[in-house]
């Protein structure tokens, strides 16, 4: 069984019960039942499988249907255990008949819904995953590290909180794009490869949605997701940019992601993830290191700073302007901000190392690493301020 | 979704505001404590934001590696020990701060005359598993 196939065809499943008059809660709990149960008695290996019983039809020619067919049936089910069965008739006959729409639309709504700004970002993302994703309850509990009765939890809430937003209402696609960009960055720690995870969901937006935004995010994503190879050691360790080998990253990837973000430049609607997607690119296409455009990269940093105004992105740009126009600069760059913002010391090490101060440089890796929010960061910088500390050079 | 633990120290934390010995309180304020503990749990377990929780005994054994063929040394317990972790819980939430409140919650627990025990609890972050776009683009 085709377990990304299936997960494929869950919202269009899961918008055909809500169109048919299944409320948006009671809707996606049939379908991840029906996901469930799919993953249950699917034949694994693709031939028929005799547990499939009769009358249901078959998954293998025409999966959505199947799954159609019992989440329906586990949502009727549910309805007349929990006797809602009065009240959801009720709800279908005060709202409004729905309009003709189509699986383009309802799947945009989808989004929407499960990104809407009532949620707290945790909140949205357990949603996203599952009633968008199609995964179960147990995967992103266990991508996250929580206990499966805890995430089933905090799913049921985000569905309370936004049951009263009607599936119809129009949304905003910068909020849809924050959710993804969460799910992308928490990385590929579990079994789950969240990240894959992240690019399969914003693939599947930008095929229902036409918007430089999402372009430029799947176009970041993308980038970002071909250097994973080079980005970690054989121990774990993280590497440099600067040192890694760049025969491991994905050059299709990095072909794709810009032409994507190419096509979306072109329509001049600049927004922050076409950005950053384009100093990702501008890194992907240097041959070494040494050749990296650092020139342009500040540039697209002060564009960055203009359309987003955030610490981070001046702090980065600090970096940037050390490698255009010397250490000097970078820490001039450096000295307009503040010294608090996460990564100041381990971005003015780097830059005190390079101007030639390796004693001011071991002590900031050494306050660097004592602050870092991660264990790969720490250990970097730990190492950085030992191989100062012990006299050597890069 | 940051992971924190926060830990309740038997000893070596600052005096709480309410600092009577539990030993000192009546049965009622005993189980009216032990209670809110499990209500506490019971909430976050339903806003999806409990991970882990579990108390300790006090007395426990030190323990270190004695050269290679060697059965560990074991010592202790110390009674000069300043400090002491008597439990801990693990949360997952949206930050920083909701991490704050959350301890400050629990540090509400009551105590003698059935009044909080204000007892300072530590909030220490996990760290995690870095992003995979990173923030600081020396690691690109």
């Amino acid at each position: 069984m085709d377990e990304v196939l299936l997960r494929s065809l869950t919202p269009s499943v899961l918008t055909i019960l809500v169109r048919r008059g299944a409320d948006f809660a009671a809707a996606e709990d049939a379908v991840q039942d029906a996901l469930i149960e799919a993953l249950r008695v699917w034949p694994a290996d693709g031939s028929p499988s005799s547990r499939l019983r009769p009358g249901k039809g078959d998954p293998l020619r025409d999966p959505k249907g199947w799954l159609v067919t019992v989440a329906w049936r586990k949502f009727l089910d549910q309805s007349r255990a929990d006797s809602a069965r009065r009240r959801r008739e009720d709800l279908v006959e005060e709202e409004p008949a729905p309009g003709p729409a189509s699986d383009v639309d309802d799947t945009l709504q989808l989004y929407f819904l499960c990104a809407h700004p009532s949620l707290t970002p945790s909140s949205a993302v357990a949603l996203t995953l599952r009633a968008v994703g199609g995964l179960t309850t147990r995967q992103i509990a266990q991508a996250y590290l929580v206990p499966e009765a805890t995430m089933a939890q905090r799913i049921s809430r985000a569905k309370r909180t936004v049951s009263d937003v009607r599936f119809d209402q129009p949304g905003d696609v910068a909020t849809v794009l924050r959710v993804l960009y969460l799910v992308f960055n928490e990385g590929y720690s579990g079994d789950l490869d969240l990240a894959a995870e992240a690019i399969r969901l914003t693939r599947q937006l930008a095929a229902v949605i036409d918007h430089p935004e999402v372009s430029g995010l799947l176009a970041l994503m993308l980038l970002h997701h071909a250097r994973r190879a080079g980005r970690t050691a054989p121990d774990g360790g993280l590497v440099p940019l600067a040192e890694q080998d760049r025969g491991r990253w994905d050059t299709r990837l990095i072909a794709e992601g810009v032409q994507i973000l190419q096509a979306a430049l072109a329509r001049d609607r600049l927004g922050e993830f076409q950005a950053q997607a384009a100093i990702a690119a501008l890194h992907a296409d240097a041959p070494t290191a040494e050749e990296t455009d650092w020139v342009q990269i500040v540039e697209w940093y002060d564009e960055l700073a203009r359309l987003t105004d955030s610490p981070v992105v001046r702090l980065n740009r600090a970096v940037a302007v050390g490698e255009a126009d010397g250490p000097r600069a970078g820490l001039a760059a450096l000295a307009a901000l503040d010294e608090s913002l996460p990564r100041y010391d381990a971005v003015a090490a780097y830059l005190h190392e390079r101007d030639g101060d390796p004693e001011t440089a071991a002590r900031l890796y050494a306050e660097a690493a004592r602050k870092a929010p991660n264990l790969a960061e720490r250990d970097y910088l730990t190492r950085q301020a030992a191989r100062l500390n012990t006299g050597r050079r890069r | 979704m940051a992971k924190y633990l926060l830990l309740k120290h038997y000893r070596g934390a600052p005096t709480p505001v309410n600092d009577v010995p539990m030993d000192r309180w009546t049965p009622e304020e005993i189980s009216a404590h032990i209670q809110y503990m499990n209500d506490f749990a019971a909430r976050l377990e339903k806003t999806g934001e409990f991970v882990d929780g579990q108390a300790l005994a006090p007395e426990g054994a030190w323990v270190r590696y004695d050269g290679e063929g060697r059965p560990p040394v074991t010592d202790g317990p110390f009674a000069e020990t300043k400090d002491l972790i008597a439990g801990w819980m693990i949360i997952d939430v949206d930050d920083y701060d909701r991490a704050v409140e959350l301890a400050g919650e629990l540090s509400a627990a009551p105590g003698a005359g059935g009044k909080p025990i204000h007892e300072w609890l530590e909030v220490r972050p996990f760290l995690t598993a870095p992003p995979t776009i990173p923030e600081c683009s020396v690691h690109g």
